[in-house]
């Protein structure tokens, strides 16, 4: 065991108070149906460019997440938002307005992961009583950027993935807060049998930042396969600290490994002994009805992550279906200049631990 | 009998294209390229010419007869200038499509804009 | 199959040993995870390829059967060609292009359609970057190198031609 391989606890209990979702056309007729705040049926946004469509996503979901609670923008101290655009102007102009001390990061699809570690190791410390964690991701976009123009006709692989448009926002606080502030007591307070807009029992317990790990494989169309020693590497690295094994988790969930990843994961965790059930599963393959939606390996993007935990998993990590979760927020970090370098792609994989409490 | 066997030759130039795009990682763009300069280096071997004699409209619309275009056009203007002829054969005998493809891209930015798939 | 522990047996729990046997099994690693990717289905993707090459072709056909009775070989074998290009860019602008292209693969890329489809679909992405170096630079994304790389190929066809026939006009006198 390395002297870095650390797992860090969070004893002041930060929680996730709220989140925004924001999703387009597909994810809204997707497998989750239409459980996000808000979506658009051209995927536009009422935006004329698609990355102006992707920053306004990225205002929507912090405005959603924000409204849950009540709250203005004032009450958050800092906030960390990321995307795959160039240089993130997606966040950089999406968050403009809401005057926030901002920290701008990049994590490619493992940026909700990255956001909410760092979102929790400083509401944790006691600098701020709450921050944001933001992130999008669209189709068009990224289509634009890493691949081909949109109108281009191309046949996709098998092992392709589909960048999902969405964008989630999270609100992560001091626990305490839910007690003390009077907003969040009103806002608490919902009307009988109306569920209550915010999240009262979901905390950050732990977080294993992970470390860049790069296999060799150099095809972007395969990006799965370039992730899944990356989430090998952390899930691998945190049983060993931490002494646990993959049954003691409700659930273990990966970012946007989707078919091949996920695959390829199990299969190399089994070869170092660790057997992972039917607990293991990954937002890439939940988001879309694959087969019907014709999506190949499945959804992928800093969205894909931030609109399944934000809608399928932190409701039932609140409500209690699920007590003790995994999440590793995957990323390939890689662009396209270095895939057209023929370099192979990096890739790298941060768990968090949410649990009910 | 000249559309069957527009329809045969054809499909099988795209089949061949198909077959790259399954089992290579070869991206769009290098196959279009393959196959251009696949279509010079056949004319120039006398292969390709007979094809076009016997298929029409199968040979000359696939994109190797674009490189079937160029050599001819190359090899017409040897012919008649020289040395010169290899420099302007070339783009002489295909600047109508490419004026075509360029005029008509562009016309189409102007009046349609992006939609998702 | 591929086997992460091999050779690594002495230190096999150790968690460190897990990216130094990743790094020393790399090229097998990329090898396993390519050969057991899912596959495209080839034959059914050649048969849809086939079919919409050749009725492509067969329609360009059709086209020149048309258009000879009319005018010169000279301006038919322009005419057919612009009007596929001009139908792929419509087509491409109203988006229905790639929903075929999709399915068709090859046989919408290989016919001059997909040429066209490279070019307008470039033009279309790129305006909003500005009329010169957006549409005007990144139109040339696909069609940039198939000009270079097809007029270069005739270049070199015409200087061997044209050194050909020096020595056969030499060897003639």
């Amino acid at each position: 065991m390395s002297k870095n391989d650390r797992i860090f606890k969070f004893e002041n209990k930060p929680a996730i108070f709220s989140c925004g979702t924001v999703a387009g056309k597909k994810e809204w007729e997707g497998a989750l149906g239409g459980v996000f705040d808000c979506h658009s049926e051209d995927d536009t946004f009422g935006m004329p460019t698609w990355e102006q469509s992707e920053s306004e996503m990225q205002r929507l979901a912090l405005n959603h997440a924000l409204a849950k609670l009540s709250w203005d923008s004032t009450e958050l101290g800092l906030m960390f938002a990321g995307d795959l655009i160039n240089q993130c102007t997606s966040s950089g102009y999406g968050l403009i307005d809401f005057d926030v001390p901002f920290l701008g990061l990049f994590g490619a699809c493992s940026t909700l992961a990255e956001g909410l570690i760092l979102a929790a190791f400083i509401v944790n410390a006691g600098y701020v009583n709450a921050a944001a964690a933001v992130t999008s991701s669209h189709n068009c976009s990224a289509e634009r950027q890493f691949r081909f123009p949109i109108e281009y006709g191309g046949q996709r692989t098998p092992t392709s993935q589909w960048t999902v448009t969405g964008a989630g926002a999270f609100i992560v606080g001091r626990r305490s807060l839910l007690d003390v502030d009077e907003k969040l007591i009103s806002a608490k307070s919902a009307p009988p049998n109306q569920p209550s807009p915010l999240f009262t029992h979901i905390r950050i317990a732990e977080a294993m930042p992970g470390r860049t790990i790069e296999c060799g494989i150099t095809d972007a169309n395969n990006m799965g396969a370039a992730m899944a020693p990356a989430a090998a590497d952390t899930l691998l690295r945190y049983f060993k600290v931490s002494g646990t094994k993959p049954d003691d988790y409700d659930l273990i969930v990966t970012g946007d490994l989707a078919f091949e990843g996920h695959r390829l994961t199990s299969e190399l965790l089994a070869q170092k002994g660790i057997h992972l059930g039917s607990n293991f599963n990954d937002c890439g393959l939940i988001i879309y009805d694959r087969e019907r939606q014709d999506m190949h390996a499945g959804g992928s993007g800093c969205g894909c992550s931030a609109l399944v935990v934000a809608a399928e998993i932190l409701p039932k990590i609140d409500r209690g279906e699920l007590k003790n979760v995994l999440f590793i927020g995957t990323g390939a970090l890689m662009s396209p200049m270095s895939v057209q370098q023929g370099l192979p792609i990096p890739a790298i994989g941060h768990l968090v631990r949410l649990i009910h409490d | 009998m000249d559309y069957l066997w527009a329809f045969i030759v054809g499909g099988l130039l795209c089949v061949i294209a198909e077959l790259l795009i399954c089992y290579t990682k070869l991206t769009a763009a290098r196959i279009l390229v393959a196959y251009v300069v696949a279509g010079v280096v056949l004319t120039a071997i006398g292969l390709y010419g007979p094809l076009v004699e016997w298929a029409g409209c199968g040979a000359t619309t696939p994109l190797t007869g674009f490189g079937y275009a160029l050599a001819e056009g190359v090899k017409k203007a040897v012919a008649e200038r020289g040395i010169f002829g290899a420099l302007t054969g070339g783009l002489t005998a295909t600047s109508g499509g490419i004026a075509a493809a360029l005029a008509f891209a562009f016309a189409a930015a102007l009046v349609f804009k992006g939609k998702p798939k | 199959m591929f086997y992460i522990n091999e050779g690594n047996k002495a230190n096999n729990n150790s968690v460190i040993s897990f990216r130094q046997v990743i790094f020393i099994y790399k090229k097998d690693y990329k090898k396993y995870a390519e050969q057991t990717a899912q596959k495209s289905n080839a034959f059914t993707n050649c048969i849809k390829a086939f079919l919409v090459g050749g009725a492509i072709c067969t329609f360009a056909q059709w086209l020149y059967n048309m258009f000879i009775t009319r005018m010169s070989e000279e301006n038919t074998r322009l005419l057919v060609p612009t009007v596929l290009i001009f139908l792929a860019a419509l087509t491409t602008g109203l988006g229905w292009f790639d929903k075929l292209a999709k399915h068709a693969g090859g046989g919408t890329l290989v016919p001059i359609t997909g040429f066209a489809n490279a070019i307008a679909s470039a033009a279309i992405d790129n305006k909003n970057e500005g009329w010169v170096l957006g549409l005007g630079a990144k139109i040339f994304t696909v069609a940039g190198p198939v000009i270079l790389y097809g007029t270069l190929a005739s270049v070199i066809y015409g200087l061997i031609l044209y050194f050909i026939r020096l020595a056969g006009a030499g060897g003639a006198a």
